[in-house]
């Protein structure tokens, strides 16, 4: 346990100190959601109504674009071998990581996006789910992303090739969170979408560890 | 079972055997399609309402197949190669993803030029044509992190964990992506129900299918071959310039 926390603590620290580049990551997040006006058109009946779901998937994009920083600048100064060393295990390393990029790329989204969405015309009660459903599915978002970034720990520029193996794993996760969202809009019930998105975030919560600790020791020989 | 795969471990020894395995497998191929294709286009009668657009499906089907059992193959030679560590699995695995990727872009374009005078539109977001193309991005996936890494064999490893991630999730995928059409769409029309298919029909359809499996493998095969063959050049020009009195210098 202290050895997640030092690890969160240390990958926290580090992403303050990039700063520029996590403000980029919600910044891309606003300016996309504000080209969909543009491209789309501002009629209110069309964006309403993919309001949460653009919210969602750009969300989605958004987190994508950190996941270079999660094992790359480690794997580059020789730090992700000290981490390895003195972790409990790389499952643990991994939980670790995963959990420090979700803190800067998942949970602001729990807010961003709503607001977002709101921007773009989603009716007010529907703040509450969709902030719901990001809380509930953006973890299994970093985790998987995780071990995306795992895969790619030794390449340079690895972060669109990550994004690339990546987004089509996170497929579930989007469309049980937009629907979790439209369906409570609809005045349908909702709870077995919110509980079918927990248990992708449970299930990458206990395959992430396995599949990254086997991506570390594939890319490190 | 695992002392066979050992057996096969050995490259030499593949290739006694799958070499003179390749003309019996292209002939039998050729045979297959060419039946196929003449008891298809000739013998098979139009389709009482698409008309000689069905015949499409004597192409699309077989490659759609064939695009999802490469996919399974590539994961069970992965998974092969993960446990065992088994060297010609890894070079099965890569040279199955190119050929795997090339059967999934047919069946997709055989779709949508069979689509558009049916449905009248060239694509459709419907829960198996997103499926399929979810397909191919796996497969691309796959064959980018393959040639990511300077190092062939660290692109090698890593590209096995993720097909096995993939193969994985894959079940998930499906599963949503057919609920999210079910969700979105109401009860579709282009669904493939009905009565079974004529025998008239399956006899064409069957040989393609025999065909375009016969087709998969004998392509994997020869990039097996190309693939062992260059192996092997690398490592002899590597002892060559080992051996070679300039290798001081």
């Amino acid at each position: 346990m202290t050895f997640v926390r030092a690890v969160v603590e240390r990958d926290l620290k580090l992403y303050m100190r990039g700063v520029v580049d996590l403000i980029g990551v919600w910044m891309f997040f606003g300016i996309a959601i504000a080209m969909l006006p543009l491209s789309i058109g501002p009629d209110p009946d069309i964006l309403s109504r993919i309001a949460p779901g653009a919210a969602w998937a750009i969300a989605l994009l958004a987190s994508m674009l950190s996941l270079e920083r999660v094992f790359a600048p480690d794997q580059l100064d020789g730090s992700l071998d000290l981490l390895l060393l003195h972790a409990p295990s790389a499952h643990v390393l991994v939980l670790a990581k995963g959990f420090a990029h979700w803190l800067v790329t998942g949970l602001p989204f729990v807010v961003l996006a709503p607001v977002a969405a709101i921007a773009l015309g989603m009716e007010l009660r529907g703040v509450l789910p969709l902030a719901g459903a990001l809380l509930i599915g953006t973890p299994a978002l970093s985790l998987i992303g995780t071990v995306g970034a795992a895969l790619t720990a030794p390449l340079r520029r690895g972060g669109i090739l990550a994004a690339l193996i990546v987004l089509p794993q996170t497929i579930p996760v989007l469309i049980f969170g937009t629907a979790a969202v439209s369906e409570t809009l609809m005045g349908r019930d909702s709870g077995a979408y919110f509980s079918v998105l927990g248990a992708f975030t449970l299930a990458a919560l206990a395959l992430a560890p396995y599949a990254g600790n086997a991506a570390l020791r594939a890319v490190r020989s | 079972m695992a002392k066979a795969l050992h057996r096969l471990a050995n490259p030499a020894r593949f290739l006694r055997i799958a070499s003179p395995l390749l003309p019996w497998i292209a002939a039998g191929a050729a045979v297959c399609m060419g039946l196929g294709l003449w008891f298809g286009l000739v013998e098979s009668p139009p389709d009482y309402q698409q008309g000689d657009a069905a015949r499409i499906m004597y192409v699309h089907v077989p490659a759609a197949w064939n695009a999802l059992a490469g996919y399974a193959g590539l994961a069970i030679a992965s998974a092969i190669a993960l446990v065992w560590r088994h060297p010609l699995a890894l070079v099965a695995a890569r040279c199955i993803a190119p050929i795997g990727a090339c059967f999934t872009v047919i069946a997709i374009a055989t779709g949508s030029i069979w689509g558009h005078p049916m449905w009248g539109t060239w694509w459709v977001w419907d829960a198996r044509l997103t499926s399929v193309v979810v397909l191919l991005f796996l497969y691309l996936g796959y064959i980018a992190l393959l040639h990511a890494f300077d190092e062939q064999e660290t692109g090698e490893r890593a590209a096995t964990v993720l097909a096995l991630i993939g193969a994985v999730n894959l079940p998930v995928i499906k599963f949503s992506v057919d609920w999210w059409n079910t969700l979105h769409q109401p009860a579709s029309i282009l669904r493939f129900g009905g009565p079974s298919i004529d025998p008239a029909m399956l006899l064409p359809l069957m040989l393609m299918a025999g065909g375009f499996t016969l087709l998969f493998a004998y392509l994997v095969i020869i990039r097996m071959q190309t693939e062992l063959a260059r192996r092997r050049v690398m490592a002899l020009r590597r002892t060559a310039l080992a051996m070679s009195p300039a290798s001081d210098a």
